[in-house]
């Protein structure tokens, strides 16, 4: 899993309340940075990952030596213009690649596993606020993410309303759904049911649930595809043969495809985080914390807030996005929304989906101008 | 820009909350962002016009008039603006209500059919008017409910909707409508802008 070299850490030594009511301190937040931070600080954006996703998010990933998980949007004179913008990414809590999370050892030296404290949204955005002092930055020019990262980018805004100028929540939605919690559910069943998970002292014993995991993955994995894009690519093709075999081995190039989404993921995910972190997602109800008024959860803010959603995303469909717009509509906040037409289904955030990634340079840029 | 968006600009005081109901391309709303430091919002259909609102830093949101209006309080902006788009709606009077519940005032152009080359086109050539302003055939037209200046100005007084100005453009003139030269104007102006309210 993570390696502690090339992992830049901030001790939090500040208590932080958890949601479930424990109370964590002197505990390591993983992040990494993008560009420069201006002499004003007013160019940084703090960039939040989806639930597999870390800190690195463009170039080279150190510890995976795999290209960084948004790539596509966030590079030099790409849509989040790295020499224009200073953006900042962290691992969440609950994650493994060096935040603090249940890989991590308890104040007895023991090894976590599930006796970490469940974690929320709200948890992991308030763990991510030290940033902003760690770096100096009073106000921040925006805050995005996609999926469960836009989770944390409408909890951020919520917690900490005149912390950043511009709101940018991408493929997400202000309350999990039950179709949402079922496929996360499947996937911890997964985990949980392989016999080398040990109730979550699998590191103890030098063993690893990989089989659970690679199944979660596989069947997350489809959840983030559409099925026109996947007929489209894999159709009823064969893998690397001409006729079926008449056994269990993979004939189609999809069931090759996911088998190999699988194992590579067991190869840098832990499986106690995929846990923690399917249930901070579960818990995410931002109207809940409103008695059901989610307007009320932006009305301390006067931020612009720019909201995007995809055709043949069916995870965090348009409506779920729609009802974020509406929300601030009903109060009268500055927000706009655009659909992006794509049949890359939820990944479509994460690929190279033109009208999408101009759409997010032209609101950023714009909006920068004119601060 | 052309003439109707100058007329529907003067008509609009500096410093306002205005909505720009099918913005199209923002034309209107960059206009009146820049001149009139206009706090300005767009509801666009199109997505490539949503595109072009962006680029052109504007605040658009992506929908549709007849269902998206809802969502917005009454009375949120000084003027709600609709351009040449109240004919090809479904139900144009339920979007005119709703233009004038989320409005303290609304802007509402429509095409006017009562043009005397609209008149002429069907009088002598006998098949449905192509004009400047209704340039689409009868079988790919977005246009469901053509009026007449005449017919918006009775339809608006029916409903005890107030009109505080209405103009009749021709081209680059621009002169006020009045229940006295209603008839003329019905067949001179190619285009009718009313300011309006409830």
């Amino acid at each position: 899993m993570n390696t502690e070299k090339n992992i830049k850490t901030l001790i939090v030594k500040k208590p932080l309340k958890l949601d479930c009511g424990k109370t964590i301190k002197n505990f390591p937040i993983a992040y990494e940075t993008y560009g420069s931070l201006n002499s004003k600080k007013d160019n940084a954006i703090l960039v939040f990952h989806a639930l597999t996703g870390d800190q690195f998010v463009t170039g080279i990933n150190p510890v995976t030596n795999k290209e960084g998980w948004w790539s596509y949007a966030v590079g030099p004179d790409k849509a989040i213009d790295t020499n224009k913008y200073f953006v900042i990414c962290s691992n969440v809590i609950g994650g493994c690649m060096g935040s603090y999370g249940p890989s991590h050892k308890d104040p007895d030296q023991k090894i976590f596993g599930t006796n970490f404290p469940v974690i929320t949204i709200n948890d992991m955005v308030n763990a991510q606020y030290n940033l902003l002092d760690h770096f100096g930055i009073d106000k921040l020019f925006s805050i995005t993410g996609g999926s469960m990262g836009g989770m944390q980018v409408l909890q951020f805004i919520n917690n900490f309303p005149d912390k950043s100028k511009t709101v940018i929540p991408i493929a997400t939605t202000s309350s999990h759904s039950a179709q949402n919690i079922a496929f996360n559910e499947l996937g911890r069943q997964a985990i949980t049911a392989d016999s080398n998970w040990k109730e979550g002292n699998y590191t103890s014993s030098d063993t690893n649930p990989g089989k659970g995991l690679a199944v979660a993955r596989m069947a997350a994995h489809i959840t983030y595809l559409s099925k026109k894009g996947l007929q489209e690519k894999f159709g009823r093709k064969l893998q690397e043969r001409e006729d079926l075999k008449f056994g269990f081995d993979a004939d189609f190039q999809i069931e090759s495809y996911l088998r190999y989404q699988g194992s590579v993921f067991v190869d840098r995910f832990d499986a106690n985080s995929y846990l923690y972190i399917t249930r901070a997602m579960d818990y995410f109800d931002l109207a809940k914390q409103f008695n059901g008024n989610l307007s009320e959860a932006f009305k301390n803010t006067n931020a612009k807030f720019f909201i995007i959603s995809f055709t043949s995303d069916w995870l965090y469909p348009t409506q779920e996005n729609k009802d974020i717009v509406i929300a601030l509509n009903s109060i009268g906040a500055d927000v706009g929304f655009v659909e992006i037409e794509s049949d890359k289904g939820h990944d479509s955030f994460l690929l190279d989906v033109p009208d999408f990634l101009s759409a997010l340079k032209n609101f950023l840029d714009k909006s920068y101008e004119e601060k | 820009m052309k003439n109707e968006f100058q007329v529907i600009a003067d008509l609009i005081e500096k410093d306002k909350k205005v909505l720009d109901v099918g913005c199209a391309d923002g034309t209107l709303m960059k206009f009146l962002k820049d001149n009139k430091n206009i706090n300005i919002r767009g509801l666009e259909i199109s997505k490539e016009k949503v595109q072009e609102c962006i680029a052109k830093g504007l605040t658009v949101i992506e929908g549709n008039a007849e269902k998206d209006l809802k969502q917005f309080p009454d009375k949120s902006f000084d003027y709600v603006v609709l351009s040449q788009t109240l004919q090809a709606f479904l139900n144009p009077e339920l979007v005119l209500d709703e233009l004038l519940r989320v409005g303290k005032k609304a802007i509402v152009t429509i095409p006017n059919f009562g043009y005397w080359k609209v008149r002429f086109h069907l009088l002598f050539k006998g098949t449905m008017p192509i004009t400047k302003t209704l340039p689409d055939e009868w079988y790919n037209t977005p246009n469901l409910h053509m009026c007449t200046i005449k017919d918006f100005f009775h339809f608006v007084k029916s409903k005890d909707i107030k009109i505080f100005k209405s103009i009749a453009l021709n081209n680059l003139n621009s002169s006020t409508i009045n229940e006295r030269n209603l008839g003329v104007k019905n067949l001179f102006a190619d285009l009718g802008i009313f300011l309006i309210e409830k």
